[in-house]
């Protein structure tokens, strides 16, 4: 299946910190956050349908997100996931001995994944310290 | 009677605007009403009706489950937990007042922790800076009334801070800049087209991750120097452009975000942004802030630096003084490099906003969240202890992000039987004192206010 290589930058945006100040669980915020913008030219390139959804890797994780049209423009090469859970799972730790993580500019593969499921935020954060019971608790 | 209560803060962003006005039900239990606030302060302020709001501590159990649990017993097992580390890592600070942000250092220093706060992973890279370069800034209210040139640099504060262009750096008419928007040009240099971008009169979209080069090539323009035709994707002629405009402004002001401090170059873009300001100096005058995230995210800079000597990555575990060396003691590399085993989150999500690498690694040791509401931090936590929320059922002092300290006022009363950061972090360290069988030095939050005593402080 087509692949395509970009560079990654992950940011707020208002849809974000306004389902964010709703509460983390709640679906405004999967709405607002799940998602991953990038130009159509790019999502041509991979063989990716708009708003379907991609398996987003880089050198340190994996998430599936939506892939939409940018909200903002974005040139092509560059993809945007807002802030967030999503966009954490793929962000690398390196920090250039500043102590800030590389929350912009890194190397990710996109490929289309239709079939797969966007986990929520609290499936994500809990499965990745084991702790997750299928939201029982 | 609902009371309509004026002059209230905002506690979202780093404008904190001070000027909302929340209508209150007579029993001041409950939020009717936001004017003046963006979308983001306004669902802030009714998400503190929300019902379901914790209002016990909540421990986990053996079999996962979280049990509720009352706030003595929460108060023993985090004294108890801190004593016990060697090296517990205290991070959070971005909501919550200076009070809390002073009542944790006496924790810190009892415990041997490393205090950090959200800077680390937002503006740490701009105190670097500013520490190498010096910080030429200004307050938002200078920037209001003088500024006729306004340069946002990789922020996007109608994102991120949604009433920053109308109270401070666009649309206002200050003293000088009577027109509002006619009278300033606006240059925004962005990798996206984003909002800010769409507002501006100039956008220069440059490759992402080039700013260093960029804010070279505006330093060598601007001594007089040729550049090669293209720089970070811009041509020669447009950064020709705009270094005109900045140098012809009657007063330029660089506003700095995310865009500089998350990418390659890190405090080396900052350090730029401020040789920048500094040469433009040369030809008129100019400022430069940074787009502090958090309404209180100056804060714990100002309170910390005022206790400690460093504003952020405060390693208190030497026990005679505190040393800072991000890299070192900052809190993403320190959970990468497992060097602490305890950690506690207070007033942040690091669940959701660290990268998920460092939050595997600190789930290994004992995970406290203190925090008003649930969040990611709180549901992978071992023990989280509800609080009132700062600026909503809670007064105190905050730092604009220009450093301006504000008095913020409470709107509702407190969930009964909650305490405030200040209040509960007196109590953990006065459990702290009984079990080492050592005297309090200070606690403000008691009701008679018990002055110091002991010889170590008089």
């Amino acid at each position: 299946m087509a692949k395509i290589h970009l560079n990654m930058i992950t940011q707020r945006s208002i849809e974000e910190g306004a389902a964010m100040e709703q509460g983390k669980t709640n679906p405004n915020y999967f709405i607002a956050c799940s998602i991953c913008e990038m130009n159509p030219e790019d999502m041509r390139k991979a063989g990716i349908w708009k708003n379907t959804n991609v398996r987003v890797t880089s050198e340190c994780g994996t998430v599936i997100v939506k892939a939409i049209e940018p909200t903002q423009y974005c040139p092509p090469g560059l993809a945007h996931i807002r802030q967030g859970v999503w966009a954490n799972q793929v962000v690398p730790p390196r920090t250039q001995s500043t102590g800030t993580p590389q929350y912009s500019g890194f190397p990710v593969t996109i490929e289309p994944a239709p079939n797969e499921r966007i986990k929520t935020a609290l499936e994500l954060v809990q499965g990745a310290v084991g702790l997750w019971q299928g939201g029982k608790i | 009677m609902p009371k309509l209560i004026k002059g209230v803060g905002c506690p979202y962003c780093g404008s904190s605007c001070d000027d909302i006005e929340v209508l209150v039900s007579d029993d001041e239990t409950k939020v009717l009403e936001v004017h003046n606030a963006c979308i983001i302060g306004t669902n802030l302020f009714h998400h503190a009706n929300d019902p379901t709001r914790p209002r016990l501590p909540r421990k986990r159990q053996p079999d996962g489950s979280m049990k509720e649990i009352p706030y003595e017993d929460a108060i023993d097992y985090m004294a108890k937990t801190m004593l016990a580390a060697k090296k517990p890592l205290i991070y959070g600070f971005g909501s919550t007042n200076c009070e809390g942000m002073s009542a944790i250092g006496r924790i810190a220093e009892k415990s041997g922790a490393v205090l950090d706060n959200c800077a680390t992973i937002c503006h740490g890279p701009s105190f670097l800076a500013i520490f190498d370069n010096g910080y030429p800034s200004c307050t938002l209210g200078e920037a209001k009334n003088r500024a006729d040139v306004v340069v946002f640099w990789g922020c996007n504060p109608m994102h991120a801070h949604p009433r920053h262009t109308s109270r401070y750096s666009i649309f206002p008419r200050g003293y000088f800049t009577q027109k509002g928007q006619m009278q300033r040009t606006v240059l925004c240099i962005d990798p996206r087209e984003t909002d800010t971008a769409k507002l501006a009169d100039h956008h220069l979209m440059l490759d992402q991750g080039h700013d260093y080069e960029l804010f070279n090539a505006f330093r060598t323009v601007l001594r007089g120097h040729d550049i090669p035709d293209v720089v970070a994707g811009i041509p020669k002629e447009t950064i020709k452009k705009s270094a005109e405009i900045m140098k012809n402004a009657k007063f330029c002001m660089i506003f700095f975000g995310m865009g500089c401090t998350h990418t390659d170059g890190r405090n080396h873009n900052i350090d730029h942004a401020i040789s920048l300001t500094r040469d433009l100096n040369d030809h008129t005058k100019c400022s430069i802030m940074a787009m502090r995230g958090h309404y209180n995210i100056a804060g714990p800079g100002q309170v910390w630096a005022w206790q400690f000597g460093f504003p952020y990555c405060i390693d208190l575990s030497k026990g005679t003084h505190a040393h800072m060396n991000p890299g070192e003691t900052s809190s993403v590399d320190l959970a990468m490099r497992d060097e602490v085993d305890c950690f506690v989150n207070i007033g942040a999500d690091a669940g959701a906003h660290f990268p998920i690498q460092p939050v595997q690694h600190l789930k290994k040791h004992p995970f406290i969240v203190i925090d008003p509401n649930f969040n990611m931090a709180s549901e992978i936590s071992d023990l989280h202890i509800p609080v009132r929320i700062a600026g909503v059922d809670e007064p105190g002092v905050v730092y604009r992000m220009d450093n301006v300290p504000i008095q913020f006022k409470a709107v509702l009363k407190g969930l009964p039987g909650v305490p405030s950061d200040e209040e509960l972090f007196d109590r953990v360290y006065e459990r702290m004192c009984e079990l080492t069988n050592t005297k309090p030095i200070w606690l403000a939050a008691k009701e008679d206010r018990r002055y110091p005593e002991s010889e170590a402080v008089s």
